[in-house]
C-alpha cells in the first residue's frame, strides 16, 4: 500500500501555463547536491540572428535590415542582445551570460521535427535513439539530481533511466478521495509499464501543495515558478522548460519582440527567485536550428542552419560575453548561399558547460550527451 | 463473449456505449459502419454555412484593416477586434461541443475516428486567430465529406481550403517572379516580397511522402513556387483586393502573384498551367509509394501498435497502391489485417481517446454540467480541441502521453464525473460489458468492493482509471 500525504493542498499555481497544459513534479533527493540546472528549449528554430545581432558583419543588413535592432544591447563591439532582452543584457554586463553564435548539432536538413530529434537525443541521425541526453546525464551527476519537466509531458531530452517528474495543469476538480487512490494504487502497482509513473505521481500530488502560491501567468512567473521549485529542500535539481512559437515564418520583428521579452522575463524572474542559488545554477538555451540569414518576402526567415545558444548563471567561468568562430554572411560564406554556417556544436559546447558546473569528468559528458 | 471484440470497439471505434449491443461478425459490423457513416449528420445541422463563416472571416479582415488605416479611432477597432474575437471563441466552442457530441453519440465509431485520424494528419491549430473561424469547418467541411473517397481528393481538397492555407502562410508567399512582386519590389527595395515555402515543405515532410524520404531542398522550393497565387480573399494588406474576384474568406487563384515558369519536383516537369500547375503536382505526390508508405505506417501506429510490425505496414501500403488510394480500400485491408487483432491491447489511449471513451460509458452529463465542462476538461488533460500547436497535429505514441501528471489528472477528471453521471446502477457489469475479456479479475474485485461500501461513483471512477481502461 503507497504512503498518502496526510494533507492535500490542491496546486493552484497556474494561469498561463493552465492553457499550455502543464503537469507536476515529484523528487526527493539528497540535499547534498547544491548545483542547479535548467534547460530551455526553443522549440520553433529561433532565429539566432535576430537574437544576438552580428552588427559588426558588413553583409548583416544588406540581407535582413528590417530585423536588425539600432537599440540592440551591445555585447562586444560586434555582436549585440535583442533589444527586448533587458535583463538579460544586465546578466551579460556582469559576466553572468554568454552567448555561443553559428553553432547547431550536426543535423543539416530543415524539418522541426528531425531537429528537435536531434538536439534531444544527441544521436548523429534522428530517431536513432529513445533517451535524451540530459536524461543519460541525470545520473552522472552527483548527489541524486532529480529533475522535471515544466511541460505535460516528459520531453525527450529528458527521457532516460530516471523518472522525471512533470508539472501538471493546475484545475478545480476535487480531489479523488484515499480510496479510490489506495484502490488504484493496488491496481496499478501489477502494471509494469504504468507502476512507475503511478508512483511518481503520487509523490507529485505532496510537493505540489508546497509551491501553490506561485502563478505563472506569464515568462516572469513561470521564472519564479521553477526558481522556487529548485530552491525547495526536496524539490528537483535539474529543471527543462519548453518554450515555443519561435517559428517566425512571417512578421518576425514584432513576433520575437514578444517572445524573446517573454524568455528575458523568465530569465529574470528565475535569476530573482533564485537569490543566493543563482551562484549555483547553470542555464542552458538552445534550439534546434537558425533561420534564413536573409529575411524572406513576408517579412519573416525561413528554416536554416545556424543558431545561437546562451549559458547563464552566477558563476561563469570568466570569459568572453559571446564565444564564436564567425563564418561570416557574405553569400560566399553562407550554408547552402542561405543560411548562417555552422562552426561549433551545440551539444558539445552544453556538455563541455554542464561538465565544468558539476565538476565531471568532460569526456564523460560528453560521451554522455553524444550517446556515444 | 468473442475475445476480439474489444479490439473492434475500443482499437477500431472509440468505446463501447454503456447501451451499446455488439454483433459477433466483428469485420462485418466494422464494414458496415463505414457503409453507414453520414458526414453530415443531425449535430451539424445548426452549424454556420461556409457563406457565415466567410462572413466572419471577412469582418475579422475588416477590424484588422480599420485598426491599421483609421489610426484616429484605434480604440473602436480594438472593441470591435475585442467583441469579434468572443464571438469567434464562442462559435469555436459550440464547434468542439458538436465534435465531442457527435464521437459520443456516433454509431460508426470506426469512421468517427477515421475522422480524427485525418484531421490530425492534415492538422491545424487555432493559435492563429483565423483559425478559430476556420478550424471547425475545416473538419466538418473537408475532412469528413472526404475520407470515403480517395486519398488525392483529401488532399486537393485541404489545399483548397482557406484554412490550410492560412495556417500554414500559403496566403503570404508571393512568386518573387510574378507580375506583383516584380512591380512592388521595383518601387521599394527595403522590403521585398516574396517565397515562403511553409506549405510547401509540409506537403512534402507531413502530408505526403514523409520526412527523409528523398525529396530536397530544391523539391520544396519548387512546389512552393508552383503553390504560388494560390490564397484567400481578404489576406494581407489589401494591395491585392483589385486582383481578386472573390469575396473575402474565399479560396482563389491569383494569376498576379503566380510565379511564372514550368517548375521540376522529384525529377518530373510540370508546364505552367497557372492554377493547375500545383494540383498536378499534388496528384502525383498523392500516390507515391512514399505517400503510401508513410500513410500506411502512420495508420498502423494508429491502429496496430507504437511500433508497428513491418509487414502489416507493408500490407497496408500495397492496398493504398493497388487502390491508387482509394481510401475504403484501405480501411478494407485494416480490418482485414490480421496483425490488428492480435496486437495486445498496449495503445496507450491519447487524453481525446481516453476522455470520449469516458464519456461512452457515463454518458455526456457526466462531463459536468454541460458540453462546456468537457471542453475544458480535455484542454486540462493536455489535448485541447484543434490545438495541437502543430503542423505535425498530436503524437500517436505512449511516451509522449503517459506521465505521472497525465494519469493523475485522468483520475481527477473520473471522479469528479463519475457521481454525476447518469447511469449508476449496476457497475460491475458495466466494467464487463465495457472492457469485456480485458478486464482483469483484480479491477473486477475492486469494482464490486468500492460499490459495497457505498460511495456514489467510486465503482465508476475506478474502472475509468484503470490501467486496463487507459489502453486500447
Amino acid at each position: 500500500m503507497p504512503d498518502f500525504p496526510l494533507t492535500r493542498r490542491r496546486l493552484i499555481a497556474a494561469g498561463a501555463l493552465a492553457g499550455l497544459g502543464i503537469t507536476f513534479p515529484r523528487i526527493a533527493m539528497g540535499a547534498e547536491q547544491s548545483k542547479r540546472l535548467v534547460f530551455i528549449i526553443q522549440r520553433g528554430a529561433a532565429d539566432g540572428l535576430a537574437m544576438v545581432q552580428p552588427h559588426g558583419d558588413p553583409a548583416l543588413r544588406s540581407l535582413r535590415a528590417a530585423l536588425v535592432d539600432d537599440d540592440a544591447h551591445d555585447l562586444d563591439g560586434f555582436f549585440a542582445l535583442h533589444p527586448a532582452m533587458e535583463q538579460t543584457a544586465r546578466m551579460f554586463a556582469a559576466g553572468e551570460a554568454r552567448a555561443f553564435h553559428a553553432v547547431a548539432t550536426s543535423y543539416r536538413e530543415r524539418s522541426h521535427f528531425d531537429g528537435q530529434n536531434l538536439l534531444e537525443t544527441g544521436a548523429s541521425a534522428p530517431y536513432a535513439i529513445g533517451t535524451g541526453w540530459l536524461g543519460r546525464l541525470v545520473p552522472l551527476l552527483p548527489g541524486e539530481g532529480g529533475a522535471m519537466a515544466m511541460s505535460a509531458t516528459v520531453p525527450l531530452a529528458l527521457r532516460g533511466e530516471r523518472p522525471v517528474a512533470t508539472y501538471a495543469p493546475p484545475n478545480r476538480i476535487p480531489d479523488p478521495s484515499d480510496e479510490l487512490l489506495a484502490q488504484l494504487g493496488t491496481l496499478y502497482a501489477e502494471d509494469a509499464q504504468l507502476a512507475p509513473l503511478w508512483e511518481e505521481g503520487l509523490r507529485t500530488r505532496m510537493l505540489a501543495s508546497d509551491i501553490g502560491a506561485d502563478n505563472g501567468r506569464n515568462g516572469a512567473a513561470v521564472g519564479a515558478l521553477v526558481a522556487s521549485l529548485l530552491t525547495a529542500a526536496d524539490g528537483p535539481r535539474l529543471a527543462m522548460i519548453e518554450t515555443g512559437n519561435w517559428d517566425t515564418h512571417l512578421g518576425q520583428a514584432g513576433r520575437l519582440r514578444t517572445q524573446l521579452g517573454g524568455l528575458d522575463a523568465l530569465l529574470g524572474g528565475m535569476r530573482e527567485g533564485l537569490g543566493s542559488v543563482w551562484a549555483d545554477t547553470l542555464v542552458l538555451i538552445a534550439t534546434e536550428f537558425g533561420r534564413t540569414a536573409a529575411i524572406n518576402g513576408t517579412m519573416g526567415t525561413d528554416h536554416g542552419t545556424g543558431a545561437a545558444a546562451l549559458m547563464l548563471g552566477g558563476a561563469l567561468p570568466a570569459g568572453d560575453p559571446v564565444v564564436a568562430d564567425w563564418p561570416g554572411l557574405a553569400p560566399s560564406q553562407l550554408y547552402e548561399n542561405r543560411d548562417l554556417r555552422a562552426t561549433a556544436n551545440v551539444l558539445d559546447i552544453m556538455a563541455r558547460g554542464i561538465a565544468g558546473h558539476f565538476a565531471l569528468d568532460p569526456e564523460r559528458a560528453l560521451a554522455a550527451v553524444r550517446a556515444a | 463473449m468473442n475475445p476480439q471484440r474489444n479490439i473492434a470497439t475500443d482499437r477500431f471505434g472509440l468505446g463501447v456505449q454503456a447501451d451499446e449491443a455488439v454483433p459477433d461478425d466483428l469485420r462485418c459490423w466494422l464494414r458496415e459502419q463505414l457503409r453507414r457513416f453520414d458526414p453530415a449528420p443531425s449535430a451539424l445541422a445548426a452549424y454556420p454555412d461556409s457563406a457565415a463563416i466567410g462572413g466572419a472571416y471577412a469582418d475579422l479582415v475588416r477590424i484588422r484593416r480599420s485598426a491599421r488605416e483609421e489610426g484616429g479611432d484605434a480604440e473602436a477597432a480594438r472593441a470591435m477586434g475585442m467583441a469579434a474575437r468572443q464571438e469567434d471563441a464562442r462559435l469555436l466552442a459550440e464547434a468542439a461541443a458538436t465534435r465531442i457530441e457527435m464521437a459520443v453519440a456516433s454509431e460508426t465509431s470506426f469512421a468517427e475516428r477515421l475522422v480524427h485520424f485525418w484531421s490530425n494528419h492534415f492538422a491545424v491549430s487555432v493559435e492563429k486567430l483565423p483559425l478559430r473561424i476556420y478550424a471547425a469547418d475545416y473538419e466538418f467541411r473537408v475532412i469528413r465529406p472526404n475520407i470515403m473517397g480517395s486519398f488525392t481528393d483529401l488532399l486537393l481538397s485541404v489545399a483548397a481550403h482557406p484554412a490550410m492555407l492560412i495556417f500554414l502562410d500559403q496566403t503570404r508567399s508571393v512568386g518573387p517572379g510574378s507580375a506583383l512582386a516584380v512591380r512592388a519590389n521595383r518601387r521599394r527595395s527595403d522590403r521585398e516580397i516574396g517565397l515562403n515555402e511553409n506549405y510547401a515543405r509540409e506537403i512534402l515532410e507531413l502530408h505526403t511522402l514523409g520526412v527523409r524520404s528523398g525529396y530536397g531542398q530544391e523539391d520544396v522550393t519548387e512546389l512552393a513556387r508552383a503553390l504560388t497565387g494560390w490564397t484567400v480573399a481578404g489576406v494581407g494588406d489589401g494591395r491585392l483586393a483589385r486582383f481578386v474576384d472573390a469575396a473575402d474568406g474565399e479560396t482563389v487563384f491569383v494569376e498576379e502573384l503566380h510565379e511564372p515558369g514550368p517548375r521540376t519536383v522529384l525529377g518530373r516537369s510540370y508546364a505552367d498551367t497557372g492554377a493547375e500547375q500545383a494540383h498536378a503536382i499534388l496528384r502525383d505526390l498523392a500516390l507515391r509509394p512514399e505517400t503510401a508508405a508513410h500513410i500506411a505506417r502512420k495508420l498502423a501506429v494508429h491502429f496496430i501498435a507504437d511500433d508497428p510490425p513491418a509487414a502489416a505496414v507493408t500490407r497496408l501500403a500495397q492496398a493504398f497502391l493497388a487502390s491508387d488510394g482509394d481510401l475504403p480500400s484501405v480501411y478494407a485491408a485494416l480490418i482485414d489485417e490480421p496483425a490488428v487483432w492480435s496486437a495486445p491491447r498496449a495503445k496507450f489511449r491519447s487524453p481525446w481517446d481516453w476522455l470520449v471513451a469516458s464519456l461512452r460509458v457515463t454518458g455526456i452529463a457526466g462531463a459536468g454540467d454541460n458540453l462546456r465542462g468537457s471542453i475544458r476538461a480535455f484542454g486540462a488533460l493536455g489535448q485541447p480541441v484543434w490545438q495541437s500547436g502543430h503542423p505535425a497535429g498530436w503524437s500517436d505514441q505512449m511516451v509522449d502521453w503517459a506521465s505521472p501528471g497525465a494519469l493523475l489528472a485522468r483520475v481527477e477528471l473520473a471522479n469528479r464525473f463519475a457521481p454525476r453521471a447518469g447511469r449508476q446502477g449496476d457497475v460491475p457489469a458495466l466494467a464487463t460489458h465495457v472492457l469485456g475479456d480485458a478486464l482483469r479479475s483484480a479491477t473486477a474485485d475492486a469494482i464490486i468492493a468500492a460499490e459495497a461500501s457505498g460511495t456514489r461513483g467510486t465503482g465508476l471512477a475506478l474502472l475509468l482509471s484503470s490501467p486496463e481502461f487507459m489502453r486500447r
